[in-house]
């Protein structure tokens, strides 16, 4: 799948679904480039449940530590180990190798409260928009 | 030579750096062989290396002393020499704290009036002296929030709410006291939003912890209906007093409806700092927070002064009295100033502020548009949007010779340079720090190469942040 095909939250995190309801959980371009250079990265176990919209890890880069949020309900089942080692990859390639854990959705009607890619692309050019001169007082 | 050098690269046998003179007591056994360290290899110099090294390394450092240092929440004003006579008359410097107290009453009574000064400039009612940081400070009012609500027999209040803005050390405090965090959004004027306040503040609210002005330099005119709303919901409501210098003589955290305020007297009160202190975090409390505080406290009675404990006391937060050399600075600081010259200080900073606020909006864009406190918050996005980001513009103010700016806090701001002058710098050089920035600002177009491989003029050129932070080499090795 590309990322065209991804679904996509408003804290910028992406999952990739698959078949058996599986899915590759990873952060936005948008995302990494807010954050700057990826230092370490903490996230679930195997075997974690986690909750659609709870954190469930943290980022840290170079100009501060972020969480990182659950897209969907489900368990871990495997984490990504290279970018555990080698976190620039989420800046490198935040919708390939960066890719954080793969999850087994519980709930996969959840998918659909997410953003497809035409309106994360929205959300996000939004998001810029409003930091372009007029915002603020 | 470079300065780069260490002391064991240079160190050869034999080279000695004093003469010891001949051994007149008995010499006594060393310890058993094999609790000696073997490997402790001190390096051998010569008097005038050691002192070539040191001071090159000296020569080397950066402080208020030597620049302009407008380092955002910080206050790196200017201080005053002559605070440190005070700090080191006999009386003050070659005291010990387990002395009988009838021997040390002129330290006392420093301490007792210096609670007494605190408690007036903040419009609390009671102070402690002892915390010896600002986070230290915060950390003591969190013990206090939480021993009150206990004594109330009140036990759901779980939880600290902060706003997005808030100092990294806020949380910090309060997880470190057993606290959650809870987080009140910041409304488009930079102000509290209210509607994200009233829904967070529940019965499982201890205490709002709220800077004034905030970290955003700003000043929340909301700020009597904030207290109004924490209060009615049971609440305790708290500043982090980083930005005191704003406030300094004109308004009162008290009179804000706060019950408690940590202060820092090394940033407000002038007191050397940087570089890892020291500090002094003392806290401020109103009288039903006051037989909380941690001990001891100074007392007066008949001229006489005497250390107590409070009735209800935290207990002990730090070793003996905190820093008490830090206090004698402050204590100095204020009777030299006076009321008066406490009002102009807050009055300078933020004029300092908001002249540089006027004269680098144009360059630079300014988030929140509205006279600003101490400190003013730009966002580096218009460079950003021509490829140079704000850490660029960090890295090169110092071949400018300038310390920079705090970047990249508070976080709501994209891209974030947080400048707070102080009152003690002049318009001249308040003017050559804006010189720079506008060349800078002129570079992003002309010559952005200069800025991305920026600092040119500084010993050590651009650190490798990612390195830094994931191998952090912290060990001397000796050069091949």
């Amino acid at each position: 799948m590309t990322p065209e095909e991804y679904k996509y939250t408003p804290e910028h995190e992406w999952i990739c679904p698959e078949s058996k309801n599986k899915g590759k959980v990873g952060l936005a371009d948008y995302a990494q480039s807010q954050l700057g250079d990826v230092v370490f990265l903490d996230l679930p176990a195997p075997a974690t449940q986690v909750e659609q919209g709870k954190k469930m890890g943290e980022v840290e880069s170079v100009k501060a530590v972020s969480d990182i949020f659950a897209p969907v309900s489900g368990q871990v089942l495997e984490i990504n180990q290279t970018v555990i080692d080698e976190p620039a990859l989420v800046n490198k390639d935040p919708y390939g190798a960066g890719w954080l854990v793969r999850l087994e959705l519980s709930k996969p009607s959840e998918l659909d409260a997410l953003m497809d890619s035409d309106k994360y692309d929205e959300f996000v050019a939004e998001l810029s928009e409003n930091e372009s001169e007029q915002a603020g007082g | 030579m470079s300065h780069h050098y260490l002391l064991p690269e240079i160190s050869q046998p034999g080279k000695i750096g004093c003469s010891l003179p001949a051994l007149d007591v008995p010499p006594t056994e060393l310890p058993p062989k094999e609790l000696l360290r073997q490997e402790l290899e001190l390096p051998e110099v010569s008097e005038v290396e050691l002192v070539r090294y040191f001071t090159a390394l000296s020569k080397l450092n950066y402080g208020v002393d030597t620049g302009f240092y407008p380092l955002g929440s910080c206050t790196m004003k200017y201080n005053p020499k002559w605070h440190e006579d005070i700090a080191k008359l006999p009386g003050f410097a070659s005291i010990h704290p387990l002395q009988p107290e009838e021997s040390v009453q002129g330290a006392m009574q420093l301490m007792f009036e210096l609670q007494e000064y605190l408690a007036e400039i903040t419009g609390m009612n009671a102070t402690s002296l002892l915390p010896i940081a600002g986070a230290h400070g915060e950390f003591t009012g969190l013990l206090m929030v939480k021993a009150y609500h206990q004594d109330r027999g009140d036990r759901a209040r779980k939880k600290i709410l902060l706003t997005d803005s808030s100092h990294g050390t806020n949380p910090a405090s309060a997880v470190m006291c057993g606290f959650e965090i809870g987080t009140v959004a910041s409304d488009s004027e930079g102000n509290v939003d209210m509607k994200s306040l009233e829904s967070a503040m529940n019965e499982e609210v201890a205490a709002l912890t709220l800077t004034m002005p905030t970290a955003l330099g700003l000043f929340d005119p909301q700020i009597l209906e904030i207290s109004r709303l924490v209060h009615e919901r049971g609440g305790l409501f708290g500043a982090d007093g980083a930005n005191l210098n704003a406030l300094l003589g004109r308004v009162k955290f008290g009179e804000l409806g706060y019950d408690y305020v940590q202060l820092n007297l090394h940033k407000t009160f002038s007191t050397p700092h940087g570089g890892g202190g020291p500090g002094s975090g003392p806290v401020c409390v109103k009288e039903h927070l006051a037989d909380f505080l941690p001990s001891p406290l100074v007392t007066k009675n008949n001229g006489r002064y005497n250390f107590v404990s409070p009735a209800k006391s935290i207990g002990r937060i730090a070793n003996f009295c905190g820093n008490f050399g830090v206090m004698c600075k402050a204590y100095a600081y204020i009777r030299s100033l006076g009321a008066p010259g406490l009002k102009e200080v807050s009055e300078n900073a933020v004029l300092n502020a908001n002249y540089l606020k006027e004269k680098l909006k144009s360059y630079y864009y300014l988030p929140y548009d509205r006279i600003c406190m101490h400190e003013v918050v730009f966002s580096g996005r218009r460079q950003k949007a021509r490829g140079v980001r704000t850490v660029d513009i960090a890295k090169r103010l110092l071949d400018y010779g300038l310390h920079p700016p705090t970047v990249y806090f508070p976080l709501v701001v994209d891209e974030a340079l947080m400048i707070e002058p102080t009152e003690t710098e002049s318009k001249q050089t308040l003017d050559a720090f804006v010189d720079a920035m506008k060349e800078i600002d002129r570079d992003v177009e002309e010559n952005p190469e200069i800025l991305h491989t920026a600092p040119h003029n500084t010993p050590i050129r651009r650190l490798d942040d990612v390195r830094a932070a994931r191998n952090p080499d912290l060990r001397w090795h000796m050069r091949s």
